[in-house]
């Protein structure tokens, strides 16, 4: 049934948020580290499971589909709740520091990219 | 009672279920205009975009800082648009994401988490400086802003910094998070934003979840789970690393 996918969902979700938030009490930071993204962890790997020995069948998996599916919908609602007043009237300090931090991130995925390449060639 | 206050009372009461009715239109209407453009401009870009507008009127028309949720008729679209959503959702998205993917990169991730933080902070701190506040705790304060608006505001408490700078820092990573969503879709083959790699890439240089996750959704929805992978580390990593060594190293450097 859908329920049972969106339940190892969800429960890979509350799981993960919780490591996130005992991890970042462990290193001593006001913040979640890494919770969604061990929820993840979780999920492709009792996922994969789930399929190869079969528990997880096809009605359960069109559960976590759905989700999935619902991704871009909720990122434009999530859009749609920003405070792009703020970001506008922050001042050119903030909005130019703002700004130049993103052309430097930028600028550094084509050197990442090439030098994680470049390191892997070597091994071969 | 009339008609009128019947329905705006039901849309209320009924915010999330109205959301969906109010996103999923909003979805149609910005997929027609990308075929327009005979799908040049992916419709998800233009979605968030409109998105992003109608953040702006409903902020600018009631003062709020929740953007179109501040109407209380669209409140609704803030539990839809909200954290718990967002992450549950990112989530899902892992389902069918290859680990191999995910294991090549694990090193690559790490370093440009490292050099994510690093470099915004770097930013943050040399503007901020040259911008009218050269003290050591409002540069690092503005400079964790630029990491993300989470990290700004828990390293400017940390520092003790005052009230506007925190308020800049928070700005500063609001403005950054915004351009990501904007930015990405266009500068995507410039950069070469095409595998999980370099999406996990691109997840760690930027670090703000929402960005990142509206960024990669414009350019390429199978790219979102990856960027998102590291993504979700990077606030942590700033909030770990800005008001301890990068405080005490910026410190040391202006004596």
């Amino acid at each position: 049934m859908a329920i049972y996918g969106v339940a190892l969902l969800a429960a890979c979700y509350i799981v993960g948020i919780v490591l996130g938030d005992l991890f970042g009490v462990a290193v001593g930071v006001k913040a979640n580290v890494g919770g969604v993204g061990f929820a993840m962890l979780f999920l492709i790997l009792l996922s994969n499971h789930g399929i190869d020995h079969g528990w997880l069948d096809k009605k359960a998996q069109d559960g976590i589909a759905f989700w999935s599916a619902m991704y871009i919908p909720i990122v434009v609602a999530m859009s749609s709740i920003q405070n792009v007043v703020a970001a506008l009237k922050g001042g050119p300090l903030a909005i130019g520091s703002g700004l130049v931090g993103v052309a430097v991130a930028f600028a550094f995925i084509p050197i990442i990219a090439r030098f994680s390449d470049a390191e892997k060639d070597e091994v071969k | 009672m009339s008609i009128l206050s019947v329905i705006s009372k039901v849309f209320v009461q009924n915010g999330l279920v109205f959301s969906f009715m109010l996103i999923g239109i909003i979805t149609l209407i910005t997929y027609k205009i990308s075929a327009l453009t005979k799908g040049k401009i992916h419709g998800s870009a233009i979605a968030i975009f409109a998105g992003l507008v109608l953040a702006y009127i409903g902020g600018a028309s009631t003062g709020g800082s929740k953007g179109l949720a501040s109407i209380p008729l669209f409140a609704g679209v803030g539990m839809m648009g909200g954290g718990m959503f967002r992450d549950f959702a990112i989530v899902s998205t892992a389902f069918g994401a290859d680990l191999r993917e995910i294991k090549k990169c694990g090193m690559v991730g790490v370093v440009s988490l490292l050099l994510g933080v690093l470099s915004s902070f770097i930013v943050g701190c040399v503007m901020a400086y040259f911008m009218g506040y050269p003290d050591v705790v409002s540069m690092v304060t503005i400079g964790a802003g630029v990491c993300t608006f989470v990290v700004g505001p828990v390293t400017g408490a940390a520092l003790g910094a005052s009230s506007d700078v925190i308020a800049i820092s928070i700005a500063a990573g609001v403005v950054k998070s915004v351009a990501v969503m904007i930015l990405t879709p266009l500068v995507k083959d410039v950069v070469g934003l095409y595998t999980p790699k370099s999406a996990m890439i691109f997840g760690g240089l930027m670090g703000t979840s929402s960005g990142t996750a509206a960024g990669l959704a414009a350019v390429d929805p199978k790219l979102v789970p990856y960027g998102a992978m590291t993504a979700t580390f990077y606030t942590g990593t700033g909030c770990l690393l800005c008001p301890s060594v990068l405080y005490l190293a910026v410190k040391a450097i202006m004596g």
